[in-house]
């Protein structure tokens, strides 16, 4: 079967390939006068943000490169990963290449389908946990560039925080002080969110505030390394804050889903919106009234905080490109402070993970992003290598996280479960 | 017949079958065979393993429970249509069939019309009605005095409620099959019945239902078999992982995440493969009971 499918996914690929090239060769040599000029394909699933890479990103290059020519090519989400295998084993693929985070990537470096990128100009300038999500398990070969990640938060309607005097809350008692003031005055639902589609309760619930509990990153590498539990004080405790949350959401929350949460809170019904920074984009054209934005809260006030800061993307080299030197030159470039405005301010809600400052034109995204200042980053503590077993955990937390909103699961007996499901097959390094 | 012409061999036999057997073995016995063959490999399609990817599944920990848990799911699922979705057929077949009844070819389209429609379509419409945010099934319940709840999000209620909206679609379905059991009934015998004085009860009961037994047969059978492959209102609604809780995880959703994998799940094609085949052989035993148990020994009135 999968073999079958992989004959099928080359025949299409390489016959799309074949018209393609037959249909736009005059347009895309056109400009061109020099006749060293190069071209590049990007691989990608951000089929989005076409309009945004072939009309600013790649021109902006382009001005810079004029001996380099970039095409964006993108593919469905759902069909990149198996559309992408075929096309690096028939040897058709493009000479960069989009990179999932960890282990879908991973795969492709292990196969021989990436270079090692750790002698990359340029590459000093991101951080270690935005390169965490494209490193060998060792964490000595990077093999993709961190691209972009996406940071969670609470977005908030400023028109219902002035009319009921509230100000962002800056502690776990402050948050829930608020969520009661909002439930007392009884117009607007306090904390818009469904438990539906499950993923929202566990990466805007769980994930969101639980960084500041398990102190981001050494948290994360403690599940990793062993050290600690996911029966530990710091997840019992961010269960239990979520717990809590059921009280605050829309009626019938259980079957809300999240397209449901979004239009609601746009429709300015409800207060606070647990976020994820994509959601930006949506808001700034659905919302009608000012938006404001808080991020996770913490134990006490002036407790280092801590954020969920997701490494969602990142770009590498196809090993078997023909021109390795000018896909190097387009990645150095990617490196550098021009492609981190360009790409930040195009797409709102994806922050670049470069050290360069970037200024941001929506403010609400600059919200988001300044966070970075105050507070550590780290990613989703399930991503990296604690869901390559079954029960996964990834899977375990949506379901999890759901049971504690809705009052399944007594947070202790969730946490005890989520490591009883952890030590059935990981072990640790 | 069985003689055999000793002169020439019968080639346009094998000829006129070729084409459809042909066509059968490409779509249908080549990848029932390779998918048994993917189970009997390992995870990474290179080792054979013989049967210990079954024996996985009925003994390990972490793959029972879930494969119970579906299996169960899915039985009630099952029961949930010969109960309520079969009987309603007949009821609304019986209705329709009487002949005081005006408009029904009307009412025979409305009801067959939702058979028709996308599983998307009816999960989404449904999704809809029952949204506490936006749906008409919280005023609606207000007004029939009944407390409202999000039913397809509860994990008591959401397998009952996508079982329920699945019995809507597909009520059509053993409703036409009756029917026309119902249609040829002859006229002369339910008259002789009338003669000897029966009531439409007992005209029911005593002459129609008998004569239409073995469609009873035929919609059971097809239902189990629909049921036991059912997956796609249960992914339109709920989404792969079956939540709240694994509540609504059907055999059919239980293999697609395995085989296909979900989210950071990678898919396991060896695993995969082996829920497929166990689907298949629970399938493939019903439909012999039936045949075996009750075609044979059912009696079929020549009339």
């Amino acid at each position: 079967m999968v073999r079958k499918w992989r004959w099928k996914f080359a025949l299409v690929s390489l016959l799309t390939t074949v018209l393609a090239a037959c249909g736009g060769g005059s347009a895309t040599q056109a400009p061109t006068t020099n006749p060293n000029r190069v071209t590049l394909t990007i691989e990608s699933w951000r089929s989005d943000d076409q309009k945004v890479w072939t009309e600013q990103i790649i021109p902006l290059f382009e001005k810079s490169h004029p001996d380099i020519h970039v095409e964006f090519r993108p593919t469905a989400p759902t069909e990149y990963n198996a559309a992408l295998n075929s096309k690096l084993e028939a040897g058709t693929a493009g000479d960069l290449i989009t990179c999932r985070p960890f282990d879908v990537s991973l795969g492709l470096y292990t196969a021989g389908h990436l270079t090692a990128l750790d002698d990359l100009p340029g590459i000093a300038h991101f951080s270690d946990v935005a390169k965490s999500a494209w490193q060998t398990d060792d964490g000595k070969t990077l093999f993709c560039l961190p691209m972009a990640s996406v940071i969670h938060g609470f977005i908030y309607n400023k028109a219902i925080f002035n009319e009921l005097g509230l100000t962002e809350p800056k502690t776990v008692d402050e948050f829930f002080a608020v969520l009661d003031k909002i439930k007392q005055d009884g117009r607007y639902t306090p904390l818009v969110m469904g438990t539906a589609e499950q993923w929202e309760a566990a990466t805007m619930g769980f994930q969101n505030i639980g960084p500041n509990y398990w102190f981001g990153e050494n948290g994360r590498k403690a599940l990793i390394d062993g050290s600690a539990k996911l029966s530990d004080a710091a997840y019992v405790s961010t269960l239990k804050d979520l717990a809590r949350w059921g009280d605050y959401l829309p009626d019938g929350f259980e079957a809300v889903k999240y397209a449901d949460a979004q239009m609601l809170f746009a429709s300015g019904k409800g207060a606070i919106y647990p976020a994820g920074s994509w959601d930006i984009s949506y808001f700034n054209q659905n919302a009608k009234f000012e938006l404001g934005a808080f991020k996770a809260p913490v134990a006490k006030a002036n407790d280092q905080c801590f954020i969920s800061d997701h490494t969602d993307i990142g770009i590498g080299i196809n090993a078997k490109t023909a021109h390795m030197a000018q896909a190097r030159t387009f990645l150095e470039w990617m490196t550098g402070p021009e492609f981190a405005g360009e790409f930040s301010n195009a797409l709102p809600g994806f922050f670049s993970l470069s050290d360069y400052p970037v200024s941001l034109k929506n403010p609400l995204a600059q919200t988001f992003v300044d966070w970075r200042k105050q507070c550590q980053s780290t990613i989703r503590n399930s991503y990296q290598i604690l869901s390559r077993g079954e029960p996964n955990l990834e899977n375990e937390l949506w379901r999890i996280s759901v049971g504690v909103i809705d009052g399944t699961f007594a947070p202790e007996d969730a946490a005890q479960d989520l490591q009883k499901g952890l030590d059935n097959w990981y072990k640790k390094p | 017949m069985l003689r055999p012409n000793k002169s020439r061999p019968r080639w346009h036999i094998a000829v006129f079958l070729a084409p459809a057997l042909l066509l059968y073995s490409i779509v249908m016995v080549f990848p029932l065979l390779d998918t048994l063959r993917l189970s009997l490999f390992s995870s990474n399609g290179e080792s054979f393993v013989g049967l210990s990817n079954y024996q996985r599944l009925f003994t390990d920990s972490q793959w029972w429970p879930y494969f119970w848990r579906a299996l169960k799911n899915t039985v009630l699922f099952f029961i949930l249509h010969m109960v309520l979705q079969n009987p309603l057929g007949l009821l609304l077949a019986a209705l329709l069939d009487s002949k005081n009844l005006r408009g029904r070819s009307i009412y025979r389209t409305l009801l067959f019309s939702p058979t028709m429609l996308s599983f998307v379509i009816v999960g989404f419409v449904w999704q809809l009605i029952l949204s506490p945010t936006w749906g008409i099934a919280p005023a609606i319940s207000e007004f029939l005095g009944v407390r409202y709840r999000p039913w397809l999000g509860l994990e008591s209620t959401s397998l009952p409620t996508i079982a329920l909206i699945s019995i809507w679609q597909f009520v059509g379905i053993p409703m036409l099959f009756f029917m026309t059991a119902l249609l040829a009934v002859p006229q002369d015998i339910l008259e002789a019945a009338r003669v000897d004085g029966a009531s439409a009860w007992q005209l029911f009961w005593r002459v129609k239902f008998p004569l239409i037994l073995p469609t009873v047969g035929i919609v059971s059978i097809l239902t189990f078999i629909g049921n036991f492959n059912a997956f796609d209102l249960v992914y339109t609604a709920k989404g792969a992982l079956a939540g709240p809780n694994f509540s609504t995880d059907l055999l059919g959703t239980f293999f697609y995440r395995t085989f296909y994998g979900f989210q950071l799940q990678l898919g396991d094609y060896a695993m995969g493969t082996t829920i497929a085949v166990i689907i298949f052989l629970i399938i493939l035993f019903g439909s012999l009971l039936y045949l075996l148990g009750w075609q044979r020994k059912v009696v079929t009135y020549e009339l």
